[in-house]
Parts: C-alpha cells; structure tokens; sequence
C-alpha cells in the first residue's frame, strides 16, 4: 500500500525531535463545530447508546454549564473557547464498525505503522493487546478472540455499552463521578470513545493490553473514556500511549480514566504521554487535562501508576489512589519531562481510608529551557487508616538556568498511628558530570539522555519491559537541544 | 605523538600556563611533577578540551594535528584519554552500562560498527578481573559510593578498555595506599606499548617508584622548569620543589 495519500508535514528541521507530527489525510465524518446539548445527543446517536447514558451525559453536560475552569494549577495559557472546536471527528470508512482487521480502512493501518504500532496480529508485539483509538473512535483492537478464551473482555467503551451494558453502567463514574471537576464533568458530557477492560474473578491476565491515543483532525479535541475493572483476585498490565501531529493551533485533550480492584486484585497502569509539546517558540501543542483515579475497593487490592509524561504544551494530570480496602497498596512513579516552554503540574493524590494502607510516591521532574515543572501531590490519612504508611520522593532535575522545578506536597494526616514520610531533592546536571562523560568521548546530547535516564532509573524500571526501551529513547529526544 | 609548544592558557581570565613545552613520544612514559597549583591539572584538563581552559596562544599537535578546535568526546574518539583526579559520580547509570556507552560513541565516531552488549560485556569482564574490579562493581551505579581506590582502579580499567594512543593520568595516585598505588601501577605498565604514549602527572615520587618513566618534568608556575630522567624524581623527593635549580634541562 503505497502511502503516497499520507501526507508528511514534517519538516526536516524537526527531524527526529517529533516524529509523529504527520497528519493523515482521510475523509472525517464530524459533528458540527461548537457544544450544546445537541452535540451530546449526536455523539451519543452516532453511538447508539442506550437511553440512560444519554440522561448521564446531558446531565454532566447541565452541570458543567455551572462550573468554573480550575486555576490554581501552576500553569499559564490563554483562555480556551469551548466552542470553538468539534468534538466528534471520525474516519468515515469507520461508519460500519469493522468486525475483523480485513475490513479497517488500510489508511488507517498505515498511520499505526507509521507511529509504530502495527495492527496486524503477526506482526505485533508478542503478548501485547491494542485498542487503536483515532481521534473519537476505537478503529481496531486486537487479539479479541484470544483474551475472550480467559474471559478477560477488551474493547472500546462503545462496544462495551452495547455488549455489556451492565458492567458499564455498575461501575462507570463510580470512581471520577460525572461531576468530579471541570475536565472530567466536560469529558462525561462528550466522550467519544476509550477502552474498557474487564478481568473477571482469579484471571491473571495473560498479555499486557495497551490504547494507542491519537489524535489527527484539526480544530478537535479529544475525550476518551477508560474504565478497567480487575475482580477479585486478578491481574492486569495496561499502557497507554498518545502522539499528536504537530499544528500551530492548541488542542484539547480531556479525558478520565477510571480503575477498579476488588478484593486482592492488582492493576498495574502505565503511560508513555507524547503528545505534540509544541515547537521551540512554545506554539502548537496539545493541552492535557486529564482525570486519572484508581480505587482500590477491595481488602489487599493494589494499584501501580506509572507514567512518562514528554509532550503536551499543558499538562494538568494527577493519577490518584483511593485506598479504601484494608491492607490495599496504591503507587505512583512518574517522570515528567518539560522542555522549552511546556508546562506540566502533575503529581497524585493517595487517600488513606482503609486500615494499614500503604502507597509510594517517587516522582522525577526534569526541566530545560524556558519550561516549568510542577509536582503537585497528596497524601490524606483518614482517621479510621490505622497503621497507614506513606513514602514520598520527589526529585527535579534543572538543566540550563532559564526554567524552573516546584514541589507542592500537601500532607493531611488525622491518624496518630500513621506514617507519612516526605523526601525532596533538587539537582541540576554538573558540569563535571557533562565533562566527565565528554571526556569518555560520549557527545554532549546522548551524556544529558544518559544522565537524565539514571535519574529517573527508579521509575523507567517500573515499565513493563516492552516499552521501557522506547521511554529510555524518548526520555533522550524530549530534551534534544536542551544543552549548549 | 605529543608535541606542546609555548602553551599559554588562562582559566577565567587568569593565566595559569605561561608557556609550556613538552614533548612525549611514543612509546614512552613521562611524568610531570610539580607543587599544588603550579598548574598540573590546568593542563591535563587543557589537554582533554575542557570549556573554560582558553588557549591564548601556543599549540598542541597530537599526533601532529592541532587539537585546540576539537571538543572532548571528538579528542577521546581520536585516541587521547584523561584519567581524573577525581572521577565523578553519575548516579543510576550502571558502571559497565556506561563503559559500553563511552565505548560504542567513540567507535560510531570513528566509523567503526558498534559492539553488541554480550561482546562488550566479555572484553570489559577479563580487563576487570586484572584490576580486582569485580561484578558487582560494574553492576553498580557510576562511581556512586565507590571508594577512593575503587574510582581510580576504574579509570585504569577504561583506559585499558578505550586503548589510547595517548593517556594523561592525572594524579591517579592521590589518596591510595600503597596496595591500591601498585595495583594501578600494574595496570598502567601492561599499557605500555611502542605505540603508545603516557603523561603521568603526580605530586609525590612515590608512583614513579613502580611506573619508572622515561623523562620526569618539574612543572612549577605555569612552565616546565626543569626536565632530566627518573633520577630527578628522586632528587625532588629529598631537596623539595624549592630547592630544584630554575635552569630548564
């Protein structure tokens, strides 16, 4: 298939800085620009949902009306015009939802390819499940058939609604209500389309599922829906990924994704964020906003967050643990990257309700140029959470002297017996440390990626083994050009 | 293979070499002596292409090339290496991880094809064993928590690993005991070879009792004040830098 119908925009100048910036030229079926209560009622019309998720999303939609966009997250950006943008695009060679990977518009292979994820079943990644999703819709997921055999249940949210429309409804906005805050409330209204993932009771499940975000029409935002739910006793490895091309225009991206673990259940969640950061000026990019909470409903339940957070203009983001059930764990490693002008307030939130919680916190904050990076956490103990445990270790890293590191830990403990434990360093890169390797003959820009990768060691070794190689790579490329 | 002619170069505006001239063929080992702050390490770091080490006027031709106009990692490329005085810590890089890395950037470098973590891993192995540098070692983190003999015992091991065709040493035996000084002694003997250069740079006569150079150079005040063989090593251990006569050898 030749892909002389795929345009590439790139220009050479950004070379390998952004390589996913392409723009795939394909007919889209949209909604009309702008939102109101009609949009909500197309996008759930062209999803043929049932009647109460509709009630759900017109009511989130009434609610949202009344909110106020939050700003006391550390970031700078101009006011965002709500109607100014679509919120459903979709190929229109997807309009009949394709049963098999024969009938997805090769168009659309090709773009996976491209990005590096192919569909096709034999070439993929041995033991890696993907739900491709293109800007409002899932076009193809795969190995179905294969985890359908262990009863694991993997597909797009709208599928989900169609076939099992009670496990949705039982646990969808259970964990981020529809009304949590102004993004998720917005995302609740119009979600288009996301992955759902249900691992039934003792399943152990036996690949890694992944959701490959990509967002290509202009003027659009995107709002997926992830909701994964691991019954009693079960296991399950999920990675997200995410690429935008790159546009002078900002772009929103809000979505929610929701976690469940019953009792004894462990649910491992892994991002690898790389959208469009924008260019060196700090134009174009992607705005991140973005809901991400677990809850870690049953006795000895654990939830593990991990996320390499390189692109987005704005990242707003703060995957979070609600510790309910006795005994249960909740993580959370992060390495931020802020390069240029980007701007990133992430952190978590670990809610101690249930007795003898645990959860870890290490976060990595790296920043060059002109960007600022903020880590924003957490850590509430409540009353009832004898015997909870805390660890937090917040480490930023400064390169160059223009940008800048902020940590802000908020710890509420109403538990005597509870220990809370916080560590903070800031370093920057010597020059020795540069010297030393220039002297080894190691160029200037692969001795930042190499020092910056030891840096944040602890948390690329939480990656599942398939990706932490591509996250050391994109760790050294986000920060191209950041010294000398 | 080393040819320094009138060498002046200032560091933050103050000139610290005012006119060094030195040369080493290969070959052969020389030692530069001389009391702190004579300028030593503005040298060996000069040498090494470090920012911040101006080269106001002079040249230095390795291997009758200029150097003055290339960067560190190209000068390691070509063949020079500089152990430090004090190796710095890069933490969570693996020790061999970086022994790989270092390796591979200065083959890419010069056009050779890359080795493959297995090959590297064997040739980096059996140096190590020489030099009492074990696997643990190399698993850990770059110089982090290293003792003062393990970090020199390690740059020994990378320049056995990089094979220059010249080596600075500069003040490797500073803060070893004599067990530690022999073993890299020995490390650094098995180095010699007729095409291979080595400055030895050292404070103390001590070194030169196990590595015995060719010609030992007094370098006092930012210029080479005397030169001779291995006997004025000895001469300077008993008289002290203040006594050594200012008549250039």
């Amino acid at each position: 298939m030749a892909d002389s119908e795929t345009k590439e925009r790139v220009a050479d100048l950004a070379g390998e800085k952004y390589k996913y910036g392409f723009v795939t030229d394909i007919e889209m079926d949209r909604a009309p620009k702008g939102l109101s209560k009609e949009i909500v009622r197309f996008i759930s019309a062209k999803k043929n949902e049932p009647e109460w998720m509709l009630e759900w999303r017109l009511e989130a939609y009434r609610r949202w009306l009344e909110m106020r966009e939050p700003d006391w997250a550390r970031v700078h950006y101009p006011s965002i015009d709500y109607q100014d943008s679509y919120y459903y695009a979709a190929p229109k060679s997807q309009a009949d939802r394709p049963e098999s990977l024969d009938d997805v518009d090769p168009k659309l292979l090709e773009t996976y390819k491209k990005l590096g994820i192919p569909l096709s079943e034999q070439k993929m990644l041995a033991g890696v499940a993907v739900d491709a999703v293109f800007d409002s819709v899932s076009v193809a997921t795969t190995f179905k058939a294969k985890l359908n055999e262990v009863g694991v249940i993997f597909c797009p949210i709208s599928e989900a609604l169609r076939d099992h429309p009670d496990l949705v409804r039982k646990y969808l906005g259970t964990v981020v209500p529809s009304t949590d805050n102004f993004f998720a409330t917005l995302n609740s209204a119009v979600f288009s389309d996301g992955s759902f993932v249900y691992v039934p009771k003792g399943v152990r499940c036996p690949m890694e599922l992944s959701t490959y975000f990509r967002i290509n029409a202009s003027e659009t935002g995107q709002f997926e829906r992830t909701l994964i739910i691991a019954d009693e006793g079960s296991y399950v490895s999920y990675l997200e990924g995410c690429t935008a091309p790159m546009r002078d225009e900002n772009q929103l991206h809000a979505a929610v994704v929701e976690l469940v673990a019953l009792d004894g259940a462990e649910t491992k969640y892994s991002t690898v964020q790389n959208w469009y950061p924008g260019d060196e000026e700090g134009k174009g990019g992607i705005f991140n906003f973005v809901t991400k909470r677990g809850d870690c409903r049953g006795r000895n339940s654990k939830i593990s967050w991990t996320q390499v957070e390189t692109g987005s203009a704005i990242t707003w983001k703060y995957p979070s643990c609600i510790l309910r059930g006795e005994n249960s764990v909740g993580e959370f490693y992060s390495i931020a990257i802020a390069n240029n002008y980007q701007q990133a307030d992430t952190g978590t939130k670990m809610i101690h309700l249930g007795r003898n919680t645990r959860s870890r916190i290490i976060s990595k904050g790296i920043s060059a140029g002109h960007a600022q990076n903020t880590y924003r956490g957490l850590v509430s103990v409540h009353p009832r959470a004898e015997g909870s445990r805390n660890h937090t270790q917040c480490d930023s890293l400064l390169i160059g002297g223009e940008c800048g590191a902020h940590t802000i830990p908020y710890i509420e403990s109403r538990c005597p017996s509870a220990n809370v434990e916080h560590e903070a360093t800031t370093s920057k890169i010597s020059d020795e440390q540069l010297f030393y390797c220039l002297s080894r003959g190691i160029p200037t820009e692969e001795a930042v990626a190499l020092i910056v990768n030891g840096f944040c060691r602890e948390v690329l070794q939480q990656l599942p083994m398939e990706f932490a190689v591509e996250a050391q790579k994109l760790v050294g490329i986000s920060l191209e050009g950041s010294v000398g | 293979m080393l040819e320094i002619k009138d060498l002046h170069v200032s560091v933050g505006g103050k000139e610290i070499l005012k006119g060094v001239n030195l040369s080493v063929p290969a070959g052969e080992v020389h030692a530069v002596m001389g009391p702190n702050g004579s300028g030593k390490s503005t040298l060996s770091y000069t040498l090494a292409g470090r920012d911040g080490y101006e080269v106001t006027s002079g040249s230095i031709l390795y291997k009758g090339e200029d150097l003055s106009s290339l960067s560190p990692d190209m000068r390691a490329a070509k063949g020079f290496f500089l152990a430090l005085q004090y190796p710095v810590e890069i933490p969570g890089v693996a020790t061999l991880m970086f022994l790989k890395t270092a390796l591979n950037s200065q083959r890419r470098a010069r056009g050779e094809a890359e080795l493959g973590a297995m090959k590297v891993m064997k040739f980096v192995r059996e140096k190590a064993k020489a030099l009492n540098i074990t696997e643990e070692m190399l698993r850990r983190p770059l110089n982090v928590g290293f003792s003062g003999g393990e970090k020199k015992r390690l740059e020994i091991l990378q320049m056995e690993i990089f094979e220059p065709s010249l080596a600075v040493l500069d003040e490797t035996d500073s803060g070893l005991d004599i067990d530690a000084i022999k073993l890299v002694a020995e490390g650094v003997n098995a180095m010699r070879s007729d095409t291979r250069a080595m400055v030895v740079i050292t404070h103390y006569q001590r070194l030169l009792d196990y590595i015995v150079p060719q010609r030992v150079h007094v370098l006092r005040a930012g210029k080479i004040e005397k030169s001779g063989g291995p006997e004025l090593a000895k001469e300077l251990e008993k008289q002290g830098y203040e006594n050594i006569s200012g008549a250039a050898a």
